[in-house]
């Protein structure tokens, strides 16, 4: 298959040229210089690379990049607007959901995704959707109530 | 990784046609959450990868659950987390979406296909480490017979390596009694899912029948409205593997159980029919005491190796309870 020459990356079109077979998690961080995304364990266990992928959370270590098409992808550098963080952005720094802060870029897209699909999600459903993440340092507990600020945050608004 | 040219044919039939038939020189790639762990590891190192993602779109409508009367047909593109949240399925065949929802965590089912699931190796630790020559790479002794077998078969009467089957749709399928439509070079042919499994003790074999140029294009579920459920016993909630997983489905009609089926994964090299446990409930009502004599019963035969005696309890506990959960009987271990 032909090179990688474009891909649609946080709104916006990126050129690049990339063999298809690399790891997208690779291409954005070493092609795209995006990285916020983490290299972890890079066998799709820790998800401290998730990205989204036509909205939906996936391992970008075990996605090819020749596999992505034309399909959106977002990172956590394309959260923040005009300046101003993403809520669940400010929500993390609010609620200290980070120690070593290497899972958190992953924690926020996984959140991301959720909140995407049901944005009053329940606490079980959160625990359930952010399933996919490994947090070394343990700040679970802090994470969900970060996530969970979001949530009522959105209900105090009648959103 | 070793160096792979990357393939995106259009059709199935052009995929068949890149693979080679032998194992090893080509691969499948679907939603890629093993194969590209596998080739990180050494273990799989095809020099071409045939990607299925134009497949899926273009012609085999693998992404979609085609309704029909009698049957269900899914399409083996369909993600891990479609299936989970498919409301037709979830009604017909809590089973399949319950077990699909489990696996793994919300990235890995957004990837995850059902052909991948099907087809997938298996976990050993042996196996997956580069540097350990078992028999699936070609050495002569399988290392967890006198290793660290915990996670291992307990059902393990003439097996040469002790793996247990990775899937956790397949014994749901085969309870189910499902079929799969695979393509090869010569055309379309149609398996059980009951026949699809192998316990492989080489490196020319899989962990299923087909044959490196086969691709699998559909499960077909047929509909007779059963009661069906499935249950895993395993350390963590949250992403982890079951330990033993019961799946079984029945008719169930004035409070008799009937057509049982009981199907155990995770605890052997293939899904593990568990007749006797099906033939202790046949006729029966689904109580307590009866769940639990087919779950000793499913348990008959068991040959653990030297760290797993405790998944021949959990055999038990895991067809008990999932039978309680078909019946729609109050599910007395959830608080």
């Amino acid at each position: 298959m032909a090179n990688v020459k474009e891909l649609h990356v946080n709104g916006s079109h990126r050129v690049l040229n990339s063999d298809p077979e690399r790891s997208l998690l690779s291409v954005l961080r070493d092609d795209l210089d995006l990285t916020g995304s983490k290299y972890g364990c890079g066998e799709g266990r820790c998800g401290a690379c998730t990205v989204l992928l036509d909205g939906q959370a996936v391992r970008s270590c075990s996605t090819l990049v020749g596999s992505v098409g034309n399909k959106p992808i977002e990172t956590i550098e394309g959260l923040a607007k005009d300046g101003k963080l993403h809520p669940l952005q400010e929500a993390f720094l609010e609620a200290d959901a980070l120690q070593c802060g290497y899972c958190t870029c992953g924690m926020i897209m996984s959140a991301c995704s959720l909140l995407k699909r049901d944005p009053h999600p329940s606490r079980e459903d959160i625990v359930r959707a952010m399933n996919g993440n490994i947090c070394r340092c343990g700040v679970y507990p802090r994470i969900l109530s970060a996530i969970e600020r979001v949530t009522r945050a959105r209900k105090g608004d009648g959103q | 990784m070793k160096n792979f040219t990357y393939y995106r044919p259009k059709t199935a039939e052009q995929a068949v046609a890149l693979l080679d038939d032998k194992w090893g020189t080509t691969e499948l790639l679907a939603g890629g959450t093993d194969l590209l762990d596998l080739q990180k590891e050494y273990i799989a190192q095809p020099d071409k990868v045939i990607a299925l993602r134009d497949v899926g779109i273009n012609q085999l409508r693998l992404d979609g659950v085609d309704k029909k009367p009698d049957d269900f047909i899914l399409g083996a593109g369909m993600t891990l987390a479609e299936i989970a949240a498919h409301g037709g399925l979830k009604e017909a065949f809590p089973a399949l979406t319950t077990a699909a929802g489990d696996i793994g965590g919300p990235q890995i089912r957004n990837m995850g296909t059902l052909g991948g699931n099907l087809c997938q190796r298996n976990r050993c630790w042996y196996f997956r480490d580069e540097h350990t020559p078992c028999l699936l790479k070609g050495g002569d002794k399988c290392f967890a017979i006198d290793g660290e077998n915990r996670y291992h078969a307990i059902f393990t009467q003439g097996h040469k390596c002790v793996i247990v089957n990775p899937s956790t749709l397949a014994p749901v399928l085969i309870a189910l009694r499902a079929t799969a439509e695979v393509l090869g070079p010569k055309g379309k042919r149609k398996l059980k899912l009951a026949d699809f499994f192998h316990a492989p003790s080489s490196a020319s074999e899989r962990e299923h029948v087909l044959k490196p140029n086969e691709l699998v294009l559909t499960v077909t579920i047929p509909y007779p409205k059963l009661k069906n459920a499935s249950y895993e016993v395993r350390h963590k909630q949250s992403y982890d593997w079951p330990l033993v997983q019961a799946a079984v489905a029945f008719q169930y009609a004035d409070n008799k159980a009937t057509d049982v089926r009981i199907v155990l994964g995770h605890v052997a090299p293939t899904p593990h029919v568990a007749d006797a446990a099906a033939k202790a409930l046949e006729g029966k009502e689904v109580t307590e005491a009866t769940a639990s004599a087919a779950g000793e019963a499913a348990a008959q035969g068991a040959m653990p190796l030297s760290q797993n005696a405790y998944k021949v309890k959990l055999v038990s506990v895991a067809v008990k309870r999932a039978l309680l959960t078909a019946a729609g009987r109050k599910k007395y271990w959830e608080v």
